[in-house]
């Protein structure tokens, strides 16, 4: 347990359990888009806290700035103008990882240790085990992590787990103004989520609701939708869940491949105990017998 | 005793060897379960209250810096966060008091008094007392010239129009008063500050 300041609760690429006796508080972000302006604070108060700068973009048109995630932008604010009732409606959604349950990236992840899953919900990569394969954007139903070109390993939000570990909220929650952002208890951020719903519901969002998917066992980092319905229109997946080909990959694949091998070994050596060591040529033998001696 | 290997046992140590590692290097090999998170950078740091120096807002901000505040240490601000106690803001920031930091450290930040004479294209710097007797002498000259007592019915007006004040500061209440009492002791209408004096 030295150098572990949060338990473990999974890692990738390892079949030993973790300990798991000690019971954490399960933790979690509530993004409510109701309440978001756009104003793009959490991304600034992520990139300074983390000790990220990413290149200055282009402007093309849109307020997305910068226009997607990237090794040094772990939350990015994404504008959508959409006419869900017929009435324009600029749907405001900040985009990172959302922690899940069942994370897929784990999951496909083939580096022993380079992403690991706390005890308290956070999934956080370990980018010194990352051998840059690139599994976990396969595995990831979000399309959440993103391969650096500097150092090839792959970054993304770490729900500043070393904020939390001390008993901080993250830094895009502390700095968010309109409250948009809340932190705490994950049993927490669903009662005030179901709190924001009635509140929406009672302004006239009927579909409003809490985004907390269950096809990845639910997140850590949930929104609460003013169209629950429809959570495409916010650019997230209406069922979201871990790609078919990494339980192909872990489930079947993997043992047979295994198989494969073990069954290699076993014949080779049967091979050799039934056929015997190769013949050797009689002119061989005695060069060889001559080198000894000399 | 010395071993005498011939060729051929040679090749097959060598080989046995070579296989054993290579199906240890498969991952038969136990690996230790570590993993941590970062370490938090604030540890020891020392903290300052500070005023945020953008908008009339004026959130509360703690500055980070690094070094004890002892005296060989140089402080530099390495972190600037909200802060959670300051009524106005209560630790949130918005984009701009939260990338503080870049404002602090930036490359193209003022550091000290410079001056282009007119017709110029250069800036030179020169020293704040140079500075200080420039500006009064200009305040002076203008105002000797500009002042305006009366008004055309005669009533005393005191005031000065052709110069404005606009400075911007984190002002306590005290050296707000202060700037307010200096501004309208010299006639000044125009005249506005990030405080809002």
């Amino acid at each position: 347990m030295a150098l572990q300041s949060l338990d473990i609760k999974a890692r990738s690429a390892t079949t030993t359990a973790s300990p798991s006796v000690r019971q954490t508080t399960q933790v979690a972000k509530l993004i409510d888009i109701s309440k978001c302006i756009g104003c793009k604070a959490c991304e600034a108060a992520c990139m300074e806290w983390n000790d990220l700068r990413d290149v200055i973009g282009v402007n093309n048109g849109e307020f997305d700035s910068p226009r997607g995630l990237s090794d040094q932008s772990w939350t990015v604010m994404r504008f959508y103008e959409e006419e869900p009732n017929g009435n324009f409606e600029w749907l405001i959604r900040k985009d990172g990882c959302l922690h899940c349950a069942d994370p897929g990236c784990l999951a496909a992840c083939p580096a022993p240790g380079a992403i690991v899953q706390y005890a308290n919900g956070i999934v956080d990569f370990r980018e010194e085990n990352c051998i840059g394969c690139g599994y976990c954007i396969a595995g990831c139903p979000f399309d959440i992590p993103r391969i650096s070109k500097k150092d090839s390993k792959a970054y993304k939000c770490t729900l500043c787990s070393d904020r939390v570990a001390v008993g901080l909220e993250p830094a895009c929650i502390k700095a968010c103004p309109t409250g948009a952002l809340m932190f705490g208890s994950k049993e927490d951020m669903v009662d005030h989520a179901d709190e924001r719903v009635a509140d929406l519901n009672d302004r006239g969002f009927e579909n409003a609701g809490l985004y907390d998917p269950a096809g990845v066992g639910g997140t850590h980092v949930m929104y609460v939708l003013q169209h629950a319905d429809r959570p495409q229109l916010y650019g997230l997946p209406i069922d979201p869940n871990i790609s078919p080909l990494v339980s192909l990959w872990k489930g079947v694949t993997k043992p047979i491949a295994m198989l494969i091998l073990g069954l290699t070994a076993f014949g080779s050596f049967f091979h050799y105990i039934r056929v015997g060591p190769n013949e050797i040529d009689e002119i061989d033998e005695p060069e060889d017998e001559n080198e000894a001696a000399s | 005793m010395s071993v005498i290997l011939t060729r051929r046992q040679f090749f097959k140590v060598c080989t046995t060897g070579l296989a054993t590692s290579s199906v240890a290097a498969l991952g038969f090999t136990p690996n230790a379960a570590l993993a941590e998170v970062r370490e938090f950078k604030l540890i020891g740091a020392k903290e300052t209250r500070n005023t945020c120096p953008y908008c009339s807002v004026s959130c509360g901000v703690l500055m980070y810096s690094l070094g004890s505040n002892a005296k060989n240490a140089k402080q530099e601000i390495f972190h600037i966060e909200g802060d959670p106690d300051h009524p106005i803001n209560r630790g949130t920031l918005c984009p701009k008091g939260a990338a503080l930091l870049d404002f602090v450290r930036s490359s193209s930040r003022l550091r000290q008094p410079e001056y282009r004479p007119s017709g110029a294209s250069d800036w030179q710097r020169i020293s704040w007392e140079d500075a200080f007797e420039r500006i009064a002498r200009h305040m002076k000259n203008d105002r000797d010239r500009n002042f305006v007592a009366t008004n055309e019915q005669g009533a005393t007006v005191n005031r000065w129009l052709s110069c404005g004040m606009l400075a911007a500061s984190a002002s306590s209440n005290e050296s707000g008063y202060l700037t307010h009492k200096f501004a309208r002791s010299v006639g000044l209408l125009a005249f506005d500050n990030q405080a809002r004096v």
